[in-house]
């Protein structure tokens, strides 16, 4: 299109679209590599479950046959799809973290004043902390690996969509959040509020047999915890298999999510413009 | 030049419509750089803009000017979308920002107040990131990155850390990325806040040079009067109103005062300033 000035706007194409992704997973990769405490921290905090907590608790705690284990399991193996989703779950509050750093620092707005639409700027935003995540959670297995915690050779392929849509939800709730945090100060709100409770209250720690024997309201709460399907996703993708339930709870919620954000982050109807 | 003259019987009702010099700039663009009119924003029950109406010829200097909470910054998110215009249109040479947002934002180059680049990576990376944002990959981006850093004379800054960069230096490659994707309309929000005096001389100088180098017209948003120079436009806006625009000349003139800062003082002296300088 020529305006009737003669300015040319700019073409923003597939290509255009494509580079714009690119750009935005590159820049959350880099700054990644470039903050080594981050991945020390979002790698030792599983590794201390798994070597600590599990070694304590496989004594303790038994877990019986459940899908999709066919077999007894050590409770090591049990608890690594939690891990996994605590990975992804931390990452998507640290994702968080950094967005309403980004915003008192003028970073956030970089972003958003790109003519390319804000759900498109947040999506690949969400994106790129997911695949980030994912990177985590591979560092995470190879190390498991090594503790002889191993799923079938295929666990390890099936498994990236599952990560891709729990990091998905879980980064889009992280996003969420965001937009309603007003200040850094405010954000160990966050992990009082909503990282514990999403994380204990779910079948990431404990089979939900063994919740509903305990409290049976406890087990209902676990049982519409996003987190606690977004564990058996993982779980089961990790042995090949799908759990078609969880898969919708999760699919579900990320597009509720992630249309939040949009919303929250949209300049005529969000709750940024409200604030000022 | 511009040449803005009230278009309504009062100054205080903040209307002002582009006239004279203005249309000769205007002649080769049908359509101003940036049109503001008849802006409204409030945060709950407080109004931080009133009726806000002026307009940025292409290729000329615009002084924004007003003491700190006179509304700078909500204007200057208002025009970059960061805020929806709930009341009035804001358009970059006619593109409407909250119709065509994607082609307002692609002709705006902006330099925000507080300071926008991740001091974690390198300057280039920066760039190129900003870049990306706007569509622009690869080998063209590394290369229009090396040659705005070049106009900033920090070409040897290129794969330095941000964080290694003196303020100075931040300031001129946020100048730098603004001008990345070849905008037609340059924000600048209180750039030279914090800067000694001879880093804001610079920065003022180049953001003057860059009219006719990057044929872009620019809004300058200060609290400091003495970055307005006689051939400037100026808006003066106080407590969300929009109380003159015009040359600085004219500003002057019709306040009957023998500068700039003697104007400012007679249009916000009920109010008990004094002024800036």
């Amino acid at each position: 299109m020529t305006m009737a000035t003669g300015y040319v706007p700019p073409r923003l194409g597939w290509r255009q679209y494509g580079i714009c992704l690119y750009g935005i997973v590159w820049r959350e990769a880099l700054r990644f590599v470039h903050q080594r405490e981050r991945f020390l921290s979002a790698l030792v905090r599983p590794l201390v479950w798994l070597f600590i907590f599990a070694a304590g608790f496989r004594q303790v705690l038994g877990v019986s046959i459940i899908p999709p284990y066919e077999t007894y399991v050590l409770y090591e193996v049990y608890i690594t799809p939690g891990l996994i989703a605590m990975i992804q779950l931390f990452n998507g509050m640290q994702s968080s973290l950094t967005m309403v750093y980004d915003r008192e620092t003028g970073g956030m707005r970089t972003l958003l004043v790109s003519p390319f639409p804000r759900w498109f700027l947040l999506t690949s935003k969400l994106l790129a902390g997911t695949i980030v995540s994912i990177l985590q959670v591979y560092a995470y297995l190879a190390i498991a690996w090594f503790w002889e915690i191993e799923a079938p050779p295929v666990g390890y392929f099936t498994i990236i969509p599952a990560l891709l849509l729990s990091g998905m939800m879980l980064g889009a709730l992280g996003m969420l959040i965001s937009s309603l945090v007003k200040q850094l100060e405010n954000f160990s709100g966050v992990m009082n509020f909503v990282i514990f409770p999403m994380f204990f209250a779910s079948s990431a720690l404990y089979p939900l047999w063994r919740v509903q024997e305990s409290s049976p309201f406890l087990y209902y709460v676990c049982q519409i915890n996003p987190f606690t399907h977004a564990t058996e996703l993982i779980r089961f993708a990790l042995y090949g298999q799908l759990s078609g339930l969880s898969l919708a709870v999760v699919a579900g919620c990320a597009v509720i999510f992630l249309v939040g954000a949009v919303f929250a982050y949209d300049p005529a109807r969000g709750f940024l413009a409200r604030r000022g | 030049m511009t040449r803005l003259e009230p278009g309504s019987a009062t100054h205080e009702s903040s209307h002002f419509v582009a006239s004279g010099a203005q249309d000769r700039n205007m002649s080769a663009s049908a359509e101003p750089a940036l049109k503001v009119e008849g802006v409204i924003h409030w945060y709950g029950a407080r109004a931080a803009l009133t009726d806000v109406t002026f307009s940025v010829a292409p290729q000329s200097f615009t002084v924004l000017l007003g003491l700190n909470g006179a509304g700078k910054s909500t204007l200057f998110s208002l025009i970059t979308r960061l805020y929806a215009t709930r009341s009035g249109r804001l358009s970059i040479y006619g593109a409407d920002v909250a119709r065509s947002p994607g082609l307002a934002l692609a002709q705006l180059g902006v330099v925000f107040q507080s300071r926008a680049l991740d001091a974690d990576i390198s300057v280039e990376q920066n760039l190129v990131y900003h870049a990306a944002l706007h569509g622009i990959g690869g080998r063209e981006a590394r290369a229009r990155a090396a040659a705005s850093l070049a106009k900033v004379d920090l070409s040897d800054r290129l794969g330095d850390k941000v964080s290694q960069l003196s303020g100075g230096q931040v300031r001129r490659v946020e100048i730098a990325r603004a001008l990345l994707h070849r905008p037609r309309l340059l924000l600048l929000d209180e750039p030279t806040v914090g800067l000694d005096i001879r880093a804001r001389a610079a920065i003022l100088k180049h953001v003057r040079a860059l009219i006719a180098q990057e044929r872009v017209g620019v809004l300058w948003a200060t609290h400091l009067i003495d970055e307005a120079e006689t051939g400037d436009d100026v808006v003066i806006l106080h407590k969300g109103r929009v109380l003159e625009t015009g040359t600085v000349a004219e500003v002057t003139g019709r306040q009957g005062a023998k500068d700039l800062s003697g104007a400012f003082s007679r249009l916000t002296r009920d109010e008990g300033d004094e002024g800036m300088r």
